[in-house]
């Protein structure tokens, strides 16, 4: 069931009487979520993510716009009616059910022609819980399991209904870090056998590329970027979306574009055609170095962090707006020799150049 | 391990000497009092032991209409006290507006002066040289005839009595339910909405379960109040219960030691004990149903 939003704008009343007038939580999203998908919505905390995902769901009514599953429109229909599962980051598992009433509380509100003999909600509760692989703790209260297994009877809770759309509100955050993967990874898979279209919110861009089709990122109300995971890392729209995407995060610098060169400082460190001089920001990701003694990027050496598999160069830069600028080689670079000054070469397509104005994504030729 | 155990020891000996003298002690006084027939109080001589109080209290119609009394009075007051407070907290848990002015409403009577209320329920109810009280103009003006609900009849008085102690324990039991309302998950809620769940199933099956505990406590400790109701009564119908047929245990007690017809120390802790048995058997079988309830 492929979902549109049309417009889609929530505002809130300030909840602080005394500044009054109106939050915007959701401002104007236009874009559509393909069927069968999982989509990440990421964004920093109170961008508004959770807003989003409520008025898909039908908690919240939006202000102005429509939202479409499929061709029906839903804007106006209250949660039941939509069929949507939801899975929300406490779990809201009912504390004093037991994992089965937990399960069958949405089949028991079934009316009409929909109701479900007792045996059938039975083996609806049953097949949910095989599901998410808690067939065994169907007796247990919410209290006697771990955080990971009580959100899996909330998604076997979402699912029991079989929804046409499935949404999580960072489903994992309660969880410490190792059932937060095996979770992602459950999540991920009950998605590609069940085949519903998922939106799953985040604030965590790891988890969002990690198992998302694509991501949707926004920031402050406002979309940004939405496409594969890849895509939006390899493709940023803006310094923002750049920023966002990847650890360690991307490095920024000030930079000049000058006859069809980008200049660090004084240094030309790359080919940049086809843009009219002018000052940018250059957004450089931490594998796109290369360690290179001719190379003509100049750096002030700081430390070498030796990790396994990667080789992390913290170093300095004049034209740097942080402190430390994150450089990742392999570790196979001969590090050794290195004293006071490191000199790299670029991967052009592992830099970014950004409008000093609207921070948007400026297109070059690097040959 | 040892050497903590004395020092907590140590700790609680002040709790324990005064709960021993002001508690325990009397405690086992009573009992002995209970069964030491024609106890004297002036010359310390009795007859024998036995259980001739018990038998003499159990007979004395005064005893029987202050155990009538009491029962009605535990019976009514409790659940409607509970249920109207529930109903109230439901509602001042769903309204946004000018909630904090309907809570501070509610509380007033908590921190109301005593005096002050029976001023006002002499206003409602009390029939004087100048008014029949405001209850009766409405009887009247919906033409019903005057009741004295002071020295009238026995209903009258009896439904002025649970009035009063309703309204008397309301203001703690809203307090103790909207916030054991406001104290559940919103989350909750939002996922059994999604669940596709009515309001009143809602109700019944995720907030009634969840503020249970509470509404046993408020039974527990409003059946446990009830029944030793005696001062509300005295500022209603006077020191003189026995002849309004108004007394209740724990004014049958008290007369029993000190009112005109007082100084029977031994016939008053019967009376208590029996009072104390009632009190324990009720409130341990609530307790295993409370248990009963939150297990299944
Ligand atoms: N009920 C509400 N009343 C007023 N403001 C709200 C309300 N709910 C959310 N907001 C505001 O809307 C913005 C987005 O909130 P939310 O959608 O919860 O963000 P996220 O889930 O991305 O952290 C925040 O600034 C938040 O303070
Ligand atoms: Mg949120």
């Amino acid at each position: 069931m492929k979902i549109v939003l049309e417009h889609l704008t929530k505002r809130y009343p300030n909840r602080n009487k005394k500044i009054g007038g109106f939050v915007v939580a959701v401002d104007d999203f236009n874009f559509e979520i393909p069927d069968g998908q999982l989509i990440g919505l990421l964004g920093p905390s109170g961008c508004g993510k959770s807003t989003t995902l409520n008025m898909i769901c039908g908690l919240e009514t939006p202000t102005e716009g429509k939202i479409y599953f499929g061709d029906d429109d839903v804007t106006e229909l209250p949660p039941e009616k939509r069929g949507v599962g939801m899975v929300f980051q406490s779990y809201a598992l009912y504390p004093h059910l037991t994992v089965r009433q937990n399960i069958m509380f949405p089949l028991e509100n079934l009316k009409g022609a929909q109701k479900l003999t007792k045996e059938e909600m039975e083996r609806r509760a049953q097949e949910a819980a095989e599901m998410v692989q808690i067939e065994r703790l169907m007796d247990n209260k919410p209290s006697e399991m771990s955080g990971g297994q009580q959100q899996r009877v909330a998604i076997a809770r979402a699912l029991v209904k079989r929804p046409r759309v499935l949404l999580l509100d960072e489903p994992l955050s309660n969880l410490d870090a190792r059932l937060r993967l095996q979770t992602r990874e459950e999540i991920r898979r009950i998605q590609q056998e069940t085949k519903i279209t998922t939106v799953f919110v985040t604030h965590d861009q790891e988890e969002a590329m990690s198992i998302s089709d694509m991501i949707v990122v926004m920031s402050a109300g406002v979309f940004q970027q939405m496409g594969k995971p890849q895509d939006v890392y390899d493709h940023p729209k803006n310094l923002f979306v750049a920023k966002f995407l990847g650890t360690p995060a991307i490095n920024v610098f000030d930079g000049t574009i000058r006859d069809g060169k980008l200049y660090l400082g004084d240094d030309a460190v790359m080919n940049a055609g086809g843009v009219e001089d002018q000052d940018v920001y250059v957004g450089i990701r931490p594998e796109g170095f290369i360690l290179d003694d001719d190379g003509p990027m100049h750096c002030g050496l700081n430390r070498v962090e030796v990790m396994g598999r990667d080789t992390t160069v913290v170093s300095t830069h004049p034209s740097a707006q942080s402190d430390m600028i994150r450089v990742i080689i392999p570790s196979e670079s001969r590090t050794a020799a290195l004293e006071n000054t490191v000199n790299f070469s670029l991967k052009p397509f592992k830099v970014h150049l950004f409008d000093k104005e609207t921070e948007e994504a400026i297109p070059f030729l690097s040959e | 391990m040892y050497k903590n155990s004395a020092k907590a020891w140590l700790y609680l000996l002040p709790a324990l000497i005064f709960l021993s003298v002001f508690m325990i002690y009397p405690l086992f006084d009573v009992m002995i009092y209970s069964v030491e027939e024609g106890y004297n109080s002036a010359s310390q001589t009795y007859f024998g032991v036995g259980a001739y109080n018990y038998r003499y209290v159990l007979r004395d119609p005064y005893f029987l209409q202050a155990v009538k009394n009491t029962f009605i009075l535990v019976i009514i007051t409790v659940p409607v006290s509970t249920g109207v407070a529930l109903l109230i907290s439901l509602g001042l848990n769903s309204i946004q507006k000018l909630r904090d002015l309907f809570q501070t409403i509610f509380f007033l009577p908590y921190v109301t002066n005593t005096l002050a209320v029976g001023l006002v329920f002499m206003i409602l109810f009390k029939k004087t040289p100048y008014s029949d009280g405001f209850i009766n103009l409405i009887i009247n003006a919906f033409g019903g005839s005057t009741i004295d609900f002071i020295e009238g009849p026995y209903w009258a008085k009896m439904f002025v009595m649970c009035f009063y102690t309703v309204w008397v324990v309301m203001p703690f039991k809203i307090l103790i339910l909207t916030s054991a309302l406001a104290s559940v998950d919103k989350d909750l809620y939002k996922a059994a909405k999604v669940d596709g769940a009515t309001s009143f199933r809602i109700f019944r099956k995720i907030t009634l379960p969840m503020i249970s505990p509470m509404i046993f406590y408020l039974i527990i400790t409003g059946f446990i109040g009830a029944f030793k109701a005696y001062s509300d009564e005295v500022a209603i119908f006077g020191t003189n219960l026995n002849a309004a047929g108004m007394n209740t245990i724990v004014g049958y007690v008290y007369d029993m030691l000190y009112g005109d017809s007082g100084g029977y120390p031994s016939y008053a802790s019967a009376a208590a004990l029996i009072l104390f048995a009632i009190v324990l058997t009720i409130t341990c079988i609530n307790l295993l149903a409370s248990r009963k309830t939150t297990i299944s």
